[in-house]
């Protein structure tokens, strides 16, 4: 198909390509996911101002090809959040990376 | 904000293949289609998704497409088409 | 835990609620992220949990009361197809800062609406969107084979109405207005939005006729 680009399109710019049947299945959104969600919205309103819609689409763009084929929409979403988050030096990885670590070693998350 | 198109001007979509953020799908570009309204003036996403401001506010464009023109094979009526909001930057006048 | 290095693990999905499983690694991600951000008074455990009672309170029932109004009131029919949040605003309903184009079903016109570079959907006024519209084989072939993915929803339309499909690709939010099913004629408001589907209002089947 030509569509004047050479062929080459981003992963996530999907329109026209081939595909199987729409999957009417749905689930209801788990309390973490409307959590990822809330932080989205919180991060992003006026008075903070620390995240645009814009940037958590290009962050969800550079997971490349991997993100849509392993990742989930939120788990997509929070991995944007959390890198753009690093990247303009609100939270950094090291204290990311501990929080999880201490998140473990308390048995948070396990039955 | 001055737009430079009507609605019911032609249209083409530049032909260009960015490496970054854009929210002009490839399969319209370097396409034709007629302008159906004008949807007001906004920042510029390319420059927002990396911190810039995304000024000054420039046209949005709903542009009709004829399915025909973006899938040379569309077998449905040809009257169906797709219509998809492109920033002013990223049109120029069809003949 | 970096995003980059989750790449090569095995993959786990998050467990449904009903699930005794262990978290995910994005779960812990998000804990983690939420945590800190609160630690650091960007925002409140509060904020979380009201911008979460604030997604539950939205539906597909706040569209249906507005398509119900506009197959009632041509007046503010009229309105809405030209002033989408004017009009929904009207009824008391605040879908701020969405920019909302109504786009009406007719006998020779059907809508759909697709996102293909993301998922854009008009959450404020109908609530979260469904999977499949988040996902690959709606975004992918809604504009270029609409009919096909229209029949696979049940809908049959004849070659005499055209299928116009919105792929909304900016600052832009798309309702369809599903045309007042024949039978309808006597209903009132309440009546008339049992009959609106979400998916009709999404412009992939038509709304249920009257009983």
């Amino acid at each position: 198909m030509s569509d004047g680009t050479g062929g080459y399109h981003a992963h996530h710019d999907m329109g026209g390509e081939p595909a199987g049947p729409v999957d009417r299945s749905t689930h209801d959104y788990a309390f973490w996911e409307k959590r990822v969600d809330a932080l989205m919205v919180l991060l992003s309103a006026p008075e903070r101002g620390l995240l645009r819609v814009d940037e958590l689409r290009r962050g969800i763009e550079s997971l490349g090809a991997y993100a849509y084929d392993r990742m989930s929409y939120y788990e997509r979403w929070i991995a944007s959040i959390t890198n753009i988050m690093v990247e303009k030096g609100v939270l950094s990885q090291a204290e990311i990376d501990a929080r999880i670590a201490d998140l473990k070693a308390r048995g948070v998350g396990r039955p | 904000m001055t737009a430079r198109f009507e609605p019911g001007a032609a249209v083409r979509v530049r032909l260009d293949d960015p490496k970054g953020h854009c929210r002009t799908p490839h399969y319209c570009r370097g396409r034709s289609g007629v302008v159906e309204r004008i949807c007001g003036a906004f920042r510029d996403p390319e420059e927002l998704a990396y911190g810039g401001e995304g000024l000054p506010k420039q046209p949005l464009y709903r542009v009709r497409f004829a399915q025909a023109e973006l899938w040379p094979d569309y077998a449905g009526p040809a009257g169906d088409c797709v219509e998809i909001e492109i920033y002013e930057h990223w049109l120029e006048a069809a003949g | 835990m970096s995003v980059e290095h989750s790449h090569g693990h095995d993959h786990d999905h998050a467990p449904p609620p009903d699930q005794d499983g262990p978290w995910s690694d994005y779960q812990y991600l998000e804990t983690a992220v939420r945590e800190l951000l609160i630690e650091k008074g960007i925002f409140s455990n509060d904020d979380v949990r009201r911008m979460i009672e604030r997604m539950d309170s939205r539906s597909p029932a706040r569209g249906a009361q507005v398509v119900a109004k506009a197959w009632s009131d041509p007046a503010f029919k009229d309105r809405l197809l030209a002033d989408g949040r004017g009009a929904v605003e009207e009824l008391g309903i605040d879908i701020e800062p969405v920019r909302l184009i109504v786009v009406e079903n007719t006998a020779a016109e059907h809508n759909m609406v697709v996102c293909t570079l993301c998922s854009c959907y008009p959450r404020n006024l109908l609530g979260l969107p469904p999977d499949w519209y988040k996902a690959r084989a709606y975004r992918s072939r809604a504009v270029r084979e609409p009919r096909a993915v229209l029949a696979e929803f049940g809908t049959e339309l004849p070659d005499g109405v055209a299928v116009r499909v919105h792929d909304s690709t900016a600052d832009m939010r798309y309702m369809v207005l599903p045309r007042r099913p024949d039978g309808s004629e006597g209903l009132g408001e309440a009546e008339l939005a049992d009959l609106v589907t979400r998916d009709s209002m999404i412009g992939v089947s038509l709304p249920k006729t009257p009983a």
